[in-house]
């Protein structure tokens, strides 16, 4: 009988939230191709290139859903760290995009410390970067836990917009200070991550043709990975989360602070470890941020910032499995802004745009459904 | 001059506080001659001369607000301040151009400083997006008062005289206060926090728009910028001339600018002080202490929080037009979150809610960045220029990294201050007083709940304690 209970908690821990996942990423593709490829269909005309509109939206589409989904995955993890502090105090945590920041750093720094070779086996670079992202998930979590002591902890019980001040006053401290430090290190504020030819390739996924037009889809090795290490992190998370009592402590911290404590929940601990999970998950996706991008700066944080706690806030701030929902659609709709605008307005709108997009979206579902897509009602505390 | 110290003597005697006129005076007094001091030729080449001058403008502003808290008759205080303002600050900014480029921008950040008070500090609407009015009302008079709107409305009827520019003043603040509105509609129904990265999204959309908006129609010449920018009339040359002034056209604006700034910033504190007191002013207190209890009253929110961000907008429009017009040149870059964030780190470190705090937040905030941190990078060039090493360290500054230039780090400042503001002084400099107790109270932090004693206060006679009124015997 107690087994079966714990199979079913495990069951409930990992497989179910892989299953949602899945299905986000269904619906949300689905969804979103197919209203760009009616809105191509009904403004179809002959775009560059001797195709039409329709043909270079389905020529298109599975590579550009690819890349977006790639980009939502990294905004959902970085959501959560915002929506698990938002959860346990209610507080918009400004310097997380800061904590993302920063692992970055430690991950390209460890990296070129490593100084694996450009053509070294595949097995090695994945051991690199798996040890990047380790040294940035604890770095970033660590430090997580030192701004929480030192700039967030006194000012508990405070009006609230006094910590978000500070927290803003946080994020701004952090990226000068890292730009101090890569300055004082090496005269310069930005960093390359290591290119490996091996990680850069494109592997062919499929090609078939639609309605008479080839289409080929390919991916590009850092990307698969990329996506399996956000798998791997988002189910441990869920895990944690659903299954240990810690999770459950977290979970008690957030419904209900008084009570947790009265409980026996010891809050300013659980309040810690909500932080240095949180971090370690920014810190995890600053490494991959910049294995994908390639190039770092200090202000690097800013805009996957904001685009983050947009999809925190899309998906339900203070839900877990809003933050990953909000974090694929808007990923997948940022993707598709990106690369269908200016065919779509004939070059009078460009990518350029896709930022606005974003916040589009977060100024209407705050208008609309402040809730979120999965949010239940949030009294309005104060 | 002579009737004004006449005057000041009469007072003096009258006051019998002679002392403290004295020790205002000899401040006021010595921070010239060190101003004056500095003003000399071979001095500006020395090591130390742009930390040092920083530092001597900063106690030269300083002795205004020596002149606002020290116990003298309000018309010896007016007549004090407004010769330093008027008299002193131009005779001195004649001779250095540089000072009183430094006075407006601290005037035209203490507007801002001033309007964004209103919106966080007395409503307690926490918006990082104000620099979107800023670049509001600087974009409008930069097309209009430049060749843009020809190349964007295909005419040749601009740019337009530089007489429309005090039309435009008024029309940049209508203009600046009706998108705070159209902003504030959809989103001042939010929470505070959510208001705030709502507000700071709106100031990337604005920057991101006028990056972006020299397609499909040329409006704003996208990163490029607009120049030049036409500069209001010097109407009033002939009139120097006339009393045999020749001072050169440079010279003329900068002073133009500065006495602009200090008419209008005059009119700001005028605004704000009567709208801090009047009913509106009220309202917004009772939304920011108790939102639930404001709406119970009958305040209407929406309305108020409406008039708080339009009040605060209309501040930054006019200020982002006389930006435009000063600098000649504008472009996306001046109108960045960084600049929002300092002129909140002028509210906050004044103190929520406070007008003198505004004020010498702005004064503060604006001298350190660019006087103090541009001196100091100025030092360290010139140190490094002339191969000095660290003593101890044995380090030669030669070999100090060209990215580590304070100049570059005022994130870094800005950063630190707002922390430990927040941390060891969450009611700034020059507190208001409800805010203080409020905060006081939230922290559990022990303060005499005593109202502070203002400066007026002292004036008055000793209080006369009132007889006893013995208990009737029954």
């Amino acid at each position: 009988m107690r087994k079966a209970i714990s199979q079913s908690v495990l069951y409930q821990a990992l497989v179910v939230p892989l299953i949602q996942l899945f299905v986000f990423v269904a619906i949300s593709l689905v969804v979103i191709g197919s209203v760009v490829l009616i809105l191509a269909a009904l403004f179809n005309r002959p775009v560059a290139g001797g195709m039409t509109l329709l043909q270079f939206v389905i020529r298109t589409l599975p590579q550009v859903a690819i890349d977006g989904l790639v980009i939502g995955f990294l905004y959902a993890m970085i959501a959560l760290g915002y929506t698990m502090v938002y959860g346990v105090l209610q507080f918009i945590n400004f310097a997380h995009s800061e904590i993302f920041m920063v692992g970055a750093f430690i991950g390209v720094e460890l990296m070129l410390a490593l100084a694996i070779p450009s053509t070294a086996p595949l097995m090695l670079i994945m051991a690199g970067i798996l040890l990047a992202v380790a040294g940035g998930m604890i770095g970033s979590g660590l430090l997580a836990v030192v701004v929480e002591r030192v700039a967030y902890r006194p000012l508990r019980g405070a009006p609230r917009l006094v910590p978000l001040i500070s927290a803003i006053g946080v994020s701004f401290f952090l990226q000068d200070a890292v730009r101090a430090i890569e300055g004082l290190l090496n005269n310069a504020f930005y960093r390359n991550y290591p290119s490996f030819p091996v990680l850069n390739q494109q592997i062919p996924l499929a090609s078939f043709t639609v309605a008479g037009q080839p289409v080929q889809m390919q991916i590009q090795a850092k990307v698969i990975f990329i996506i399996i290490a956000s798998l791997v992190m988002l189910s441990g998370l869920n895990f944690v989360v659903n299954a240990t009592r810690l999770g459950r402590a977290i979970r008690a911290v957030a419904q209900d602070r008084p009570t947790a404590a009265l409980m026996g929940v010891d809050v300013d601990r659980i309040i810690m470890l909500t932080f240095l999970i949180g971090g370690a998950l920014g810190g995890a996706t600053g490494v991959l941020f910049g294995v994908r991008v390639g190039r770092i700066d200090p202000y690097v944080g800013f805009i996957p910032g904001i685009k983050a706690f947009t999809a925190a806030v899309l998906g339900g701030i203070g839900n877990i499995t809003g933050a990953m929902l909000g974090g694929i659609v808007l990923g997948v709709l940022e993707g598709f802004a990106g690369a269908y605008l200016s065919q779509f307005t004939g070059g009078a709108f460009g990518a350029e745009y896709k930022d606005i997009f974003a916040f589009a979206i977060l100024i209407l579902i705050l208008m609309f459904r402040p809730t979120g897509l999965l949010g239940e009602m949030v009294g309005q505390r104060a | 001059m002579i009737g004004a110290k006449a005057k000041v003597w009469i007072e003096r005697v009258q006051n019998g506080r002679s002392l403290y006129l004295v020790g205002v005076l000899a401040y006021i007094l010595a921070a010239l001659l060190l101003m004056n001091w500095l003003n000399r030729p071979g001095l500006r080449d020395a090591v130390w001369y742009p930390l040092v001058s920083a530092l001597a403008f900063a106690a030269f502003l300083g002795s205004l607000l020596l002149i606002y808290y020290a116990p003298l008759a309000g018309l010896v205080k007016g007549i004090l301040g407004l010769s330093i303002l008027l008299v002193l600050l131009p005779f001195l900014g004649v001779r250095n151009t540089f000072l009183l480029e430094v006075a407006t921008q601290v005037g035209i950040f203490a507007a801002m400083a001033l309007g964004l008070n209103i919106v966080v500090g007395f409503a307690g609407l926490l918006d990082l997006g104000y620099v979107a009015f800023y670049a509001v009302g600087a974009y409008l008079w930069a097309i209009f008062g430049s060749h843009q709107a020809n190349i964007a409305f295909g005419t040749n009827r601009f740019p337009l005289e530089p007489e429309w520019f005090f039309l435009f003043l008024f029309l940049a603040v209508g203009v600046a206060a009706f998108t705070g509105i159209l902003l504030g509609l959809p989103v001042l129904r939010l929470r505070g926090d959510y208001l705030a990265i709502v507000t700071l999204a709106f100031g990337e959309v604005i920057r991101v728009i006028v990056n972006n908006l020299d397609k499909p129609i040329n409006l704003t010449n996208g990163p490029q910028g607009i120049r030049p920018v036409q500069r209001p009339p010097l109407f009033f040359k002939p009139w120097l001339n006339a009393l045999g002034i020749r001072l050169d056209d440079p010279t003329l604006y900068a002073l133009y600018f500065y006495f602009l700034v200090l008419v209008v910033i005059g009119f700001a504190i005028w605004l704000a002080r009567r709208l801090e007191n009047s009913w509106v002013g009220r309202a917004w207190t009772a939304i920011r202490e108790d939102e639930l209890a404001a709406q119970a009253m009958g305040i209407p929110l929406v309305r108020m929080k409406l008039a708080a961000f339009a009040t605060g907008a209309s501040f930054a429009g006019a200020m982002g037009m006389i930006f435009a017009a000063k600098q000649y040149f504008i472009n996306p870059e001046s109108f960045t979150f960084m600049e929002s964030i300092g002129v909140l780190v002028m509210v906050i470190v004044g103190g929520m809610g406070s007008i003198p705090g505004a004020i010498v937040g702005a004064t503060v905030v604006t001298i350190l960045n660019l006087q103090i941190l541009k001196g100091l990078s100025l030092m360290l060039n010139k140190l490094r220029q002339a191969g000095v090493v660290i003593p101890i360290l044995n380090f030669p500054l030669s070999q100090w990294p060209t990215q580590l230039e304070p100049a570059k780090y005022e994130r870094l400042v800005f950063g630190i201050l707002l922390i430990l503001m927040m941390i060891l002084r969450p009611q700034g400099i020059i507190p208001e007083r409800r805010h203080r107790m409020e905060l006081a109270e939230a922290l559990g932090r022990e303060e005499a709940p005593e109202l502070e004693r203002l400066p007026a206060e002292e004036e008055l006679p000793p209080v006369i304690p009132a007889p006893e009124v013995k208990p009737a015997r029954d």
